[in-house]
C-alpha cells in the first residue's frame, strides 16, 4: 500500500508541479499585485523611511525635503523614474508632473531644500502631496480594488467616490454582469427545448441532431465570432437580406453594438448550455414518466412535475458554464462589439498593454475571480455537484 | 410516453430553427471563402480557389500555420504524458483529499482566461519565459492538460485493477504494469484526451495574444490581426481550414468513443 502511494505521489508531482509553477503562483501573484504597494519603497527608500517617523501634522521635516530631492535626480538618472511617477499620478493627477519637474531640477536645488523644493513647485509646500507618499510607502494599499470600484481615498484617508465624470467601474461591472445575465438567459431558454427534442428524438435523428450540436462545440471560439464579424458588416450577407426583405430601407450598423456582442455571444455560448442538458435528460429514467402517466398526470403535469424538476441539474451546470464563459469571454466582446460598450475583459487587457497599470489589470481580475468564483460556488450548493467542462474561449 | 403532436411540432420547430442558427455562419462562412472577387455577398457569384491559393503562398499565412502546428504537437505531447501520469496516479493512490486535487489541476477550466493570460504575462516576464516558444506551449499545456485528465480518469473508472494486480503477481514491477497494461486497456481514452488538447491548443487565442512574442504568429492571432486590419476573404479560407480541422477533431473523438465504450460492454 504504501509503496502504491509512492507510485501514486511521483505520477502526480510533474502535473501538480507545472499548474502550480505556470497557473496557480501566477494567479496569486496577480491577486498579490492587486494590493501591492512597492514603487515608492524601490525607488525612494530614503524618504519612505523619514516618511514613516512623521506624524503626518503640519509639514514634514527637511531630511525628507532632501532625501526625496536627492532620490528622484537618482531614479531619473538611472532611467526608472516612470514606475513611481505613474503611481503618484494614479493617486493624484498631476503628481507625475511634480516628481518629475523636481528630478530635473536635481543639481540645482540648494539646502535648505524645504525652502528650495516650495520656490520650485507650491505642492512640495502642502500637506496633500506628502501624506500621499507617506502613505504609498506601501507595502500595501487598498488603492486599486477601491478605484476599480469607483472609490478613492483622500489625503486624509477617507474614502469617497470620485468625480462623477471619472465613474467608470461601477458601470462596467453592471454592464458585465446584466450581459452575462442576458445571454445566460437566451441560452438556457433556447437550449432547453432543444436538449429536450434532442433527448426525445429516435436514432439516427437524435445522432445527427446531437452533431449539429457537437460541431459548433468543436470550432473555434475566433472562427466563429470571425463568422459573425463578416456577417454582420455593412454590406454583409445579413444586412443584405434584411434590406432584400424589405425590412430594413438601408444597411444598418450592426458591429460595434450590443445586439451584436449578445448575438455573437448566444452562438458562440448555445452549446455549452445543450450539452450538460442534454446529458442529464438522456439519463433521465423514463418509469417515472410511464408512473406519472399510470397515476393520471397528463401531459402538461407530467413535464411540469417529473421531467423539469429531474432535469433541473442540468440546467444549472449548462446555466452556470455559460455565464462563467460570459464573464470571462474576451474575444467575442473585443470583435464585435463597440468601443464605448466593453466588458470587464476588454479593461483587463487594456490595462495590460495599452496602459501598463498592473495594479488596475490585476484588482480588475481579482473582482472577475470573485465573480467566478461566487457563480462557482452558487451552483456548488444549488445542485451539490461539480461544474466541469470548459471552453477555448 | 409521447408528447402531444402539436407540441411536439413546436419543439422540433424550434430545435431546427436554433440548429440552423448554430450552423448557419459557420455555412456561410465556408460558402464565402470560395468567392471570385473580394466582394462578400451571398449567393456567392462563382466559385474560386483564389484566396485558399493566397493562404498557401503569403508567407505570413503559412508562417502562422506552422507555428500554430509546432506549438499545437509540443502541447500535446507535453500535456498527455504529464496528464495521463497524473490521472493513473489518481487512481493508484490511496489518499484522502484526491477530490481537492482533481480540482486543483481543473481550475484553469473554471478560471477567466485573460486572467490566466495577464497571470502568466506578469509571472512569465519575471521568469523570462515571455514571448518564448516554451512559454507559449506551457500556456497552452496548462489549459489544455485539464481536458487529457478528465478524459484518462473517465476511462480509468471502467478499468479493471485486478489486472494490475495480476500483472504484480507474476512478478511486473509497476512501472512495467503501468506501460505494458494499464495503457494498452486505456488507450482510447487517452487519445480522446491528446484530440481535444491539440484542439484547444490549435485555437487557443487569448493566452497567445499576451504570450507570444512580436513575430510569434499563430493561426488565431493571426486572423484576429487579419480582421482588425483589413478584411480579405483569405482569413475565410483560414477560417474554414480550421472548422476543417474541427471536424476531423469531432470525427476522431466520436470514434475514440464509441471505442472505449464498446469496450467496457463486452
Amino acid at each position: 500500500m504504501r509503496r502504491t502511494n509512492w507510485l501514486a505521489a511521483l505520477l502526480i508531482a510533474p502535473l501538480l508541479l507545472l499548474i502550480l509553477g505556470s497557473f496557480l503562483v501566477p494567479v496569486g501573484l496577480t491577486l498579490f499585485r492587486a494590493v501591492a504597494d512597492r514603487e515608492v519603497a524601490v525607488a525612494l527608500p530614503d524618504t519612505r523611511a523619514v516618511l514613516a517617523g512623521w506624524d503626518g501634522q503640519g509639514l514634514p521635516p527637511e531630511v525628507a525635503f532632501a532625501a526625496v530631492a536627492r532620490e528622484l535626480a537618482a531614479v531619473l538618472e538611472a532611467r526608472r523614474i516612470g514606475d513611481v511617477a505613474q503611481r503618484m499620478n494614479f493617486e493624484r493627477t498631476g503628481l507625475r508632473t511634480l516628481l518629475l519637474r523636481t528630478a530635473r531640477a536635481g543639481d540645482r536645488l540648494r539646502a535648505p531644500y524645504a525652502e528650495s523644493l516650495v520656490a520650485l513647485d507650491a505642492r512640495w509646500g502642502q500637506r496633500d502631496a506628502w501624506l500621499m507618499l507617506q502613505r504609498a510607502g506601501g507595502p500595501f494599499t487598498s488603492l486599486y480594488l477601491l478605484r476599480a470600484m469607483d472609490f478613492t481615498r483622500g489625503p486624509d484617508g477617507a474614502v469617497s467616490q470620485v468625480a462623477i465624470e471619472e465613474r467608470l467601474f461601477q458601470t462596467l461591472f453592471l454592464r458585465t454582469l446584466w450581459v452575462s445575465l442576458l445571454v445566460t438567459a437566451i441560452c438556457v431558454l433556447l437550449a432547453y427545448p432543444v436538449a429536450y427534442t434532442i433527448a426525445r428524438l429516435r436514432a439516427p435523428w437524435s445522432s445527427v441532431a446531437l452533431t449539429l450540436v457537437l460541431i459548433p462545440f468543436w470550432s473555434s471560439v475566433l472562427v466563429r465570432t470571425t463568422a459573425w464579424f463578416v456577417l454582420l458588416q455593412r454590406e454583409g450577407p445579413v444586412n443584405g437580406a434584411l434590406v432584400g426583405l424589405g425590412l430594413l430601407d438601408a444597411p444598418a450598423q450592426i458591429l460595434g453594438t450590443r445586439l451584436a456582442v449578445v448575438l455573437a455571444l448566444v452562438h458562440v455560448l448555445l452549446p455549452f448550455a445543450i450539452l450538460p442538458m442534454h446529458s442529464v435528460m438522456t439519463r433521465l429514467d423514463a418509469t417515472y414518466l410511464r408512473a406519472a402517466a399510470s397515476l393520471g398526470a397528463n401531459g402538461v403535469q407530467r413535464f411540469l412535475r417529473v421531467w423539469l424538476p429531474l432535469s433541473l441539474p442540468g440546467v444549472a451546470a449548462g446555466g452556470a458554464m455559460v455565464f462563467l464563459l460570459a464573464v470571462g469571454m474576451y474575444t467575442a466582446p473585443a470583435l464585435v462589439g463597440g468601443d464605448r460598450d466593453q466588458m470587464v475583459t476588454w479593461f483587463i487587457a487594456n490595462f495590460m498593454t495599452r496602459d501598463v497599470n498592473w495594479g488596475m489589470a490585476a484588482a480588475l481580475s481579482a473582482y472577475l475571480l470573485a465573480m467566478s468564483g461566487a457563480v462557482i460556488a452558487l451552483t456548488r450548493i444549488l445542485t451539490g455537484g461539480t461544474v466541469q467542462a470548459g471552453a477555448r474561449a | 410516453m409521447r408528447d402531444h403532436p402539436l407540441a411536439r411540432r413546436l419543439l422540433r420547430g424550434t430545435t431546427a430553427l436554433v440548429l440552423a442558427f448554430l450552423m448557419a455562419p459557420m455555412l456561410a462562412v465556408v460558402v464565402l471563402s470560395f468567392s471570385p472577387t473580394e466582394l462578400m455577398v451571398l449567393p456567392p457569384r462563382g466559385v474560386s480557389l483564389r484566396w485558399y491559393e493566397d493562404f498557401l503562398t503569403a508567407g505570413r499565412w503559412v508562417l502562422a500555420t506552422r507555428n500554430s502546428f509546432v506549438v499545437a504537437i509540443a502541447t500535446t505531447l507535453l500535456a498527455t504524458v504529464l496528464g495521463t501520469a497524473a490521472a493513473i496516479g489518481l487512481q493508484l493512490g490511496r489518499f484522502r483529499g484526491k477530490a481537492l486535487l482533481v480540482t486543483l489541476l481543473t481550475l484553469p477550466l473554471v478560471t477567466p482566461y485573460i486572467v490566466t493570460a495577464a497571470s502568466m504575462y506578469f509571472a512569465y516576464s519575471l521568469a523570462g519565459l515571455a514571448g518564448s516558444l516554451a512559454g507559449l506551449v506551457l500556456g497552452h499545456t496548462v489549459v489544455a492538460v485539464p481536458f487529457v485528465l478528465m478524459a484518462v480518469l473517465a476511462t480509468l473508472q471502467t478499468f479493471d485493477a485486478n489486472l494490475l494486480r495480476a500483472a504484480a503477481s507474476l512478478g511486473a514491477p509497476p512501472w512495467a504494469a503501468i506501460l505494458r497494461v494499464v495503457v494498452p486497456n486505456i488507450w482510447p481514452g487517452i487519445a480522446a484526451g491528446a484530440v481535444f488538447a491539440f484542439a484547444t491548443s490549435l485555437d487557443e487565442f487569448v493566452i497567445t495574444l499576451f504570450l507570444a512574442g512580436p513575430g510569434q504568429f499563430t493561426l488565431p492571432r493571426q486572423m484576429y490581426a487579419s480582421v482588425r486590419e483589413f478584411l480579405t476573404p483569405t482569413i475565410l479560407a483560414a477560417a474554414t481550414l480550421l472548422f476543417l480541422c474541427s471536424l476531423i477533431f469531432l470525427l476522431a473523438s466520436e470514434a475514440l468513443r464509441l471505442r472505449s465504450t464498446r469496450k467496457t460492454q463486452p
